[in-house]
């Protein structure tokens, strides 16, 4: 575990200490958060990626004071808030559907939170004025959010959010309703206004390529479970488990023995080092694989199944002499042609420290 | 080839006549007493031009002053009274997620709908006659009651159908944003909920103006409204004098009723 794992108190924004949510009762019951524990520092881009339905956005409710767990405690600072409304919480929130409020300009939006603080007329005006150029809406202030375009209207729920100086924010999967662009544009524009303002994120996705580019750690949430918390390259990497490593970007699993220390296929080859003992499933990346020739020493030998052009690259799919199957990678060539038909007898090379083996 | 048309009112053999009689059976009375009230005769049948006589004169008589006055206080007083029990009921029955016995009180608020108005209107004749009896109080307040009572479902739907419009989230902003309940309700619920009030105070307001049934039971002697003073005047002789005075009732209730369309109409 690195250091960043386990955030001294001092350094403490929000935990959650064994949070269980459970909806319903009898037998339609849902354990939508199932004993979720998890700390995260201050100033900490942290993102919370896992499928539809996996409990992200209770979480978020959680910290934000609109569902109160079943059991287990959240801790702002090392406080204990688990019953505080979330009108006393120093969280804010972004929400999905940015929730502006219609009646209200783009000023008066950004001033609420500043209002109900009662902080002094010409601060909030100050203030409202400085986080309206933050994002670079200092032209729309007397609009209202029905006259702004869906980038605009995100970018106004950012400032009225951050206005107010939270220990936390908290953003719900806030760029899914934008399109690829403007969605490109936003997250460098959140990572901005994070390393200006130095207040913790807490960012949910479903969106693994959006986890990995914009956060510090990323908590990877599977019904209900917290399965994996780390910084984006050991989550890559270093999955715990089939779930994480196939949520994660393309994986191939295969079937392995592990005898003392050496990781070996089903088919007979050494492909590197790895812990436990026995029967395995192994997970090697599809750009960690190498085509060779056959025969070449070492290599394991395939047979090319066929192939699909990808742009940068190819995907080359193959089969062992076990009758396994899995994917390369391979970078295109100037000329662009593979020229590696079906029935095309190759070896493989695995590069080193590319194999995982996984818990289950 | 053509396209199978699907099945369409408008194309069932006599349904232009059946519209135009619709619309003349529904229209060509009321049409007719708007007609006569300008008219320069007394008479019913005879045009005998173009004059504001009988608006003047209608205008120039006491009693219609007074009951014109009456009925505007009772329909102001019934209309803000039933307006604040509707709103604090609309908030009561969709803020408080479900709850047992929501429907049950569904059907207590709209209790003014379901019963026959003569049986609503014998019974208050019934209690505040024993009240009447008790304190010796006359005035206007019983019929203030009475109008306020059967005002609050009129009140209640559109002031409901805006509430369940409304979105929870922007209350949960409001909350996230340091607003306490009370605040959230006064800076955000309400001012969205307005034009929902609104609709809602006009159509109770519309709706107190045009009551008879219970009036008439209800009242004391002296205590005309408009409503049920042009009731009384055709039970003695009919003078073209109620035709002006339907006619600046229906005015006030179009005027009224517009206003109520354009404001549920915006932001739908
Ligand atoms: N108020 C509720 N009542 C009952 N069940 C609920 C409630 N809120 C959430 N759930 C259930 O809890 C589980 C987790 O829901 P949650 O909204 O946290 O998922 P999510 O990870 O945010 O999903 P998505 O990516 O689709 O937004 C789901 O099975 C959901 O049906
Ligand atoms: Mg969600």
């Amino acid at each position: 575990m690195t250091a960043m794992d386990q955030p001294s108190p001092a350094d403490q924004a929000i935990a959650a200490d064994h949070v269980i949510k459970r909806f319903g009762d009898g037998d339609s019951v849902v354990r939508a958060l199932d004993d979720v524990s998890v700390t995260i520092a201050k100033g900490e881009f942290f993102t919370l990626l896992g499928p539809s339905g996996c409990g992200k956005t209770t979480l978020l409710r959680c910290i934000a004071g609109f569902e109160t767990p079943t059991s287990g405690r959240i801790l702002l600072s090392g406080r204990d808030i688990t019953r505080e409304p979330p009108n006393r919480r120093r969280v804010n929130t972004v929400f999905q559907s940015y929730a502006l409020f219609p009646h209200l300009t783009v000023a008066q939006n950004v001033a609420f939170g500043l209002e109900m603080l009662g902080k002094p007329r010409a601060e909030v005006s100050r203030t409202v004025d400085r986080m309206l150029s933050l994002v670079r809406l200092d032209a729309f202030a007397a609009r209202r959010p029905d006259a702004l375009s869906g980038g605009q209207q995100q970018r106004v729920a950012l400032a009225r959010a951050l206005a107010t100086q939270p220990e936390v924010l908290l953003l719900d999967e806030p760029l899914s309703a934008l399109d690829l662009k403007l969605r490109k544009e936003m997250q460098s524009e959140l990572k901005r206004l994070q390393h200006e303002t130095g207040i913790t994120f807490v960012f949910v996705t479903h969106d693994q390529e959006e986890a990995l580019t914009m956060s510090d750690r990323i908590g990877v949430m599977s019904a209900g479970k917290l399965l994996q918390v780390g910084p984006p390259r050991e989550i890559y990497n270093r999955p715990v488990n089939r779930f994480v490593a196939d949520f994660i970007g393309e994986t191939n699993f295969l079937p392995a023995l592990v005898e003392d220390g050496q990781v070996r296929l089903t088919s007979g080859e050494v492909v590197g080092q790895g812990q436990g003992q026995g029967r395995v499933t192994v997970a090697i990346r599809p750009e960690q694989l190498h085509l060779a020739l056959p025969g070449d020493g070492g290599a394991i030998p395939a047979t090319v199944e066929g192939s699909t052009y990808l742009g940068t690259d190819s995907h080359v799919q193959l089969r062992l002499v076990d009758g396994s199957r899995l994917v390369a990678r391979v970078p295109s060539q100037p000329s662009g042609d593979l020229a590696l038909p079906a029935g095309t007898q190759v070896g493989l090379r695995v590069a080193p420290g590319a194999v995982q083996v996984l818990a289950d | 080839m053509a396209e199978p048309r699907p099945f369409s009112v408008t194309r069932l053999p006599g349904f232009t006549a059946i519209a135009i009689t619709a619309f003349v059976a529904l229209y060509l009375p009321i049409i007719t007493i708007v007609v006569f009230s300008f008219n320069a005769l007394s008479s019913m049948s005879q045009w005998g031009g173009f004059s504001l006589h009988w608006y003047r004169e209608a205008w120039a008589n006491d009693t219609v002053q007074e009951a014109t006055i009456r009925s505007l206080l009772i329909a102001t007083v019934a209309a803000l009274v039933s307006t604040v029990v509707a709103t604090l009921a609309a908030l009561g029955t969709t803020r408080q997620g479900r709850f047992r016995g929501r429907t049950a009180i569904y059907a207590l608020i709209n209790q003014p709908l379901m019963v026959p108005e003569i049986v609503t209107a014998v019974s208050l004749l019934i209690v505040f006659g024993a009240i009447r009896q008790a304190t010796g109080y006359q005035g206007l307040g019983y019929l203030m009651l009475a109008h306020s009572a059967f005002c609050v479902p009129f009140a209640y739907l559109p002031i409901r159908a805006r509430l369940e419009g409304m979105d929870r989230t922007l209350e949960l902003a409001a909350a996230d944003l340091y607003a306490t309940p009370l605040q959230a309700f006064r800076r955000i619920t309400l001012p969205l909920l307005m034009p929902g009030i609104a609709a809602g105070a006009m159509l109770a307001f519309v709706i107190s103006l045009d009551d008879v049934v219970i009036t008439e039971f209800v009242k004391s002697a002296g205590q005309d409204t408009l409503a049920t003073y042009m009731l009384g005047q055709f039970r003695r002789t009919l003078t073209p004098e109620v035709n002006a005075i339907s006619t600046a009732l229906l005015a006030l209730t179009l005027v009224l009723l517009t206003g109520f369309f354009l404001i549920t109409r915006k932001r739908a």
